[in-house]
C-alpha cells in the first residue's frame, strides 16, 4: 500500500494536494526527442547584453562576494525606486518600501507568505502562468481562479472579479501583460477593478514581468490608479525584458508594513538576493534600454510573422500587446490541447505548450512563444502549415 | 522606413513578402518602399560579410593614417575622394585627432599593400605623411562577431 494511500506519508497534505505541472510532463517528452523546433520555452532567446555580464563579471573581479542587505544592494533600489516612478508614475522610498527578491517567483511566494491566513481566498485569474496556484496553496490560502475568454482578448473582467468575491477573500493576483495569453488590462477595467478591491478591502499583487515587452507603448499599471498604492504590492524583475533569467533578479514594491512582513519571510528563507546579480541588475536599469528595445522590437516583428501565418492556417488567436507569447485557438483541429500538442512534437517535431497547463481555461489552446529564432520560427510555421493541412 | 532598413542592415536577403509580414505591411507596399529608398540612395548597396580566414582568400588588410594638406577651395575633400577612388582602398574617413585620413587598404600580399602605399598614396601631392599598420586578425566586422559565442542548448521547454 502506498504511503500517500495510507496518510503515513512524510509530506505535507498540502503538498501532496498539488498536482505535478503540466509543463514538466510534457518537458519529459520533448527532452527525449531530438530536432525538435520548441516554441514551448518561456525565456528569451537572446543572451544578456554583454554590458550586462561584462557588469557581472567586474563585481567578482572587484571581490564582489559577499552578502548584501536583505533588501538588496542600496544602488540597485535606488535605481529600482527611479525606474517604477518613471514607469508607473508611483514613487517608492527605496529603504523602506523596496525588496530585491530572486526572481520575481520568490517575490511572489515571500508576499503571499506574508499576507494570507491559512483558508484566505486569493483570486487569480486563468490561463496564467503554472506557479500561481501552487503558490497560493502553498502558502495556506485557497487559490480561486477567474476564468478570462477568448472574445475579450484574455483580459480580465471587473463584473467576474466581483462574482468572485466572498467575505473571505484576501487578495486578488495579476499578470498583465500575461503568460500564456499576451493579454493587457485597459485602463478602465483597472479603474473598475481598483474600485472593487477597495470596496472590499483587498489587496493585490501584480506581477508586470512583461511590462517592458509591450507592444502597445508604455501600458498603464493597476498600481498608478488612486488609491491602489497602498493596496498593492507591485512586482517586477529583470528576466524578461533583459534576457537575464539565469540572474534570478526580480524585485517587489509595497507600502512599509507590508515591505516589512515580506523582508521577515525573505530574510529567513533566503538571506538576500546574490550580489553578482545584483550588480548586473543594476547595470541594466542603468544602460540596457537599447538592448531591450532593441529586442522588443525584435519580439514584435516575430509576433507579426507568427500570426500573419497562424491566421491564414485558420488557428484564431488574439493580437497579444505584450510578452513573447501566442495563444492560438486550436479547437477547428478537433483536438484537444494535449493531442495536438503531442501529435505536433511526434509527427512533425515541433513543441508547443497544451494551454491547459495554464490551467482548464486553457483548454483549446497552445502556447507558442516567438522567443526563438526567426528560422526557426519559419521552419515551425512550415511545419504546423503541413499538420494543419493533414487534420 | 527606418524598420525596414533595420531589417536589411541584418539581413540583406530578406525577401518583401518577409519583410511584409514582420511589419504587418502588403509585400508590394514594402517592395515600393525598397526601391524609393535604392533611388534616393539611402540605401547605398547590398554586401557579404565575408571570413577570409574560411573562405581561404590570402588578403591582406592596412589601416593607414594619413596627414594631408588642405587646399584653400575644398578643404580635405577633394584630396580624399581622390585618395578614396583607388580600388585598393576599401574604406576612408577624415578622422579628428593627430592625423586626417584613415585609409583601410586591401591586397593580395604584403608587398602589394606596401607598394602601393609607397608608389601611390604617399606620392599623391598633398599627402604629408603615411603610418600603416597591418591587420592580424578580425574578430567582429561590422557588428557581427566572427566567432559565434557557444552556449549550452536552452531547455527545450520552461514556464
Amino acid at each position: 500500500m502506498s504511503a500517500a494511500a495510507t496518510d503515513h506519508s512524510h509530506v505535507a497534505r498540502h503538498v501532496r494536494r498539488i498536482p505535478r505541472s503540466g509543463i514538466r510532463d510534457f518537458f519529459d517528452i520533448v527532452q527525449s526527442m531530438s530536432d525538435v523546433i520548441s516554441l514551448s520555452i518561456g525565456e528569451p532567446d537572446f543572451v544578456t547584453p554583454w554590458h550586462i555580464r561584462e557588469a557581472a563579471i567586474y563585481a567578482l573581479e572587484q571581490g564582489k562576494t559577499g552578502y548584501t542587505s536583505n533588501l538588496g544592494t542600496p544602488a540597485l533600489r535606488r535605481q529600482i525606486a527611479a525606474h517604477v516612478a518613471a514607469r508607473c508614475g508611483v514613487q517608492y522610498d527605496w529603504q523602506r518600501e523596496i525588496l530585491v527578491s530572486v526572481g520575481v517567483s520568490e517575490a511572489l511566494d515571500m508576499a503571499l507568505r506574508a499576507i494570507i491566513n491559512p483558508g484566505d481566498e486569493v483570486l487569480y485569474h486563468e490561463p496564467c502562468y503554472v506557479s500561481y496556484n501552487p503558490s497560493i496553496v502553498l502558502a495556506h490560502g485557497v487559490a480561486v481562479p477567474i476564468t478570462t475568454h477568448q472574445s475579450d482578448n484574455f483580459t480580465l473582467r471587473a463584473a467576474d472579479v466581483e462574482r468572485a468575491i466572498t467575505p473571505r477573500t484576501r487578495a486578488l493576483m495579476l499578470n498583465f501583460p500575461c503568460n500564456p495569453t499576451g493579454a493587457v488590462l485597459p485602463r478602465a477595467e483597472q479603474e473598475q477593478i481598483a474600485a472593487l478591491c477597495v470596496e472590499h478591502d483587498l489587496l493585490v499583487l501584480t506581477d508586470e514581468i512583461y511590462a517592458d515587452l509591450s507592444y502597445a507603448g508604455d501600458l498603464p499599471s493597476i498600481v498608478s490608479v488612486p488609491g491602489m498604492r497602498e493596496r498593492t504590492v507591485y512586482l517586477n524583475g529583470f528576466s524578461k525584458a533583459y534576457a537575464m533569467t539565469g540572474f534570478r533578479i526580480g524585485y517587489a514594491c509595497a507600502p512599509p508594513e507590508l515591505t516589512e512582513a515580506m523582508l521577515r519571510v525573505h530574510q529567513y528563507a533566503m538571506l538576500c538576493a546574490p550580489i553578482v546579480s545584483q550588480e548586473a541588475a543594476a547595470e541594466a536599469l542603468k544602460n540596457g534600454a537599447p538592448a531591450m528595445r532593441h529586442m522588443r522590437d525584435e519580439y514584435r516583428r516575430r509576433r507579426n510573422f507568427l500570426m500573419h501565418h497562424f491566421n491564414r492556417l485558420g488557428l484564431t488567436c488574439h493580437e497579444p500587446q505584450g510578452a513573447f507569447y501566442l495563444f492560438p485557438n486550436i479547437s477547428a483541429t478537433g483536438l484537444t490541447s494535449r493531442e495536438f500538442a503531442v501529435q505536433l512534437l511526434e509527427e512533425k517535431k515541433v513543441a508547443a505548450v497544451p494551454g491547459d497547463a495554464f490551467g482548464p481555461a486553457g483548454e483549446g489552446f497552445v502556447r507558442c512563444s516567438y522567443a526563438t529564432a526567426m528560422e526557426q520560427l519559419e521552419l515551425a510555421v512550415e511545419r504546423i502549415a503541413d499538420f494543419v493541412r493533414g487534420r | 522606413m527606418q524598420e525596414i532598413l533595420d531589417i536589411l542592415e541584418q539581413d540583406a536577403l530578406a525577401t518583401p513578402e518577409k519583410i511584409g509580414q514582420l511589419l504587418k505591411l502588403p509585400a508590394e507596399e514594402v517592395r515600393r518602399r525598397v526601391r524609393q529608398l535604392e533611388e534616393d540612395k539611402v540605401i547605398v548597396g547590398y554586401k557579404t560579410i565575408i571570413d577570409d580566414d574560411k573562405a581561404d582568400r590570402q588578403l591582406v588588410k592596412a589601416l593607414i593614417e594619413v596627414k594631408i594638406t588642405p587646399e584653400r577651395d575644398g578643404g580635405f575633400n577633394h584630396l580624399a575622394a581622390r585618395i578614396a577612388k583607388y580600388a585598393e582602398v576599401k574604406t576612408c574617413y577624415l578622422m579628428s585627432g593627430g592625423y586626417d585620413l584613415l585609409v583601410i587598404v586591401e591586397g593580395a600580399d604584403l608587398r602589394q599593400v606596401a607598394t602601393f602605399v609607397s608608389e601611390k598614396l604617399a606620392t599623391i601631392s598633398g599627402v604629408l605623411s603615411t603610418a600603416t599598420h597591418f591587420m592580424l586578425k578580425a574578430y567582429k566586422e561590422q557588428g557581427t562577431l566572427y566567432q559565434l559565442e557557444q552556449f549550452e542548448e536552452r531547455l527545450k521547454v520552461s514556464p
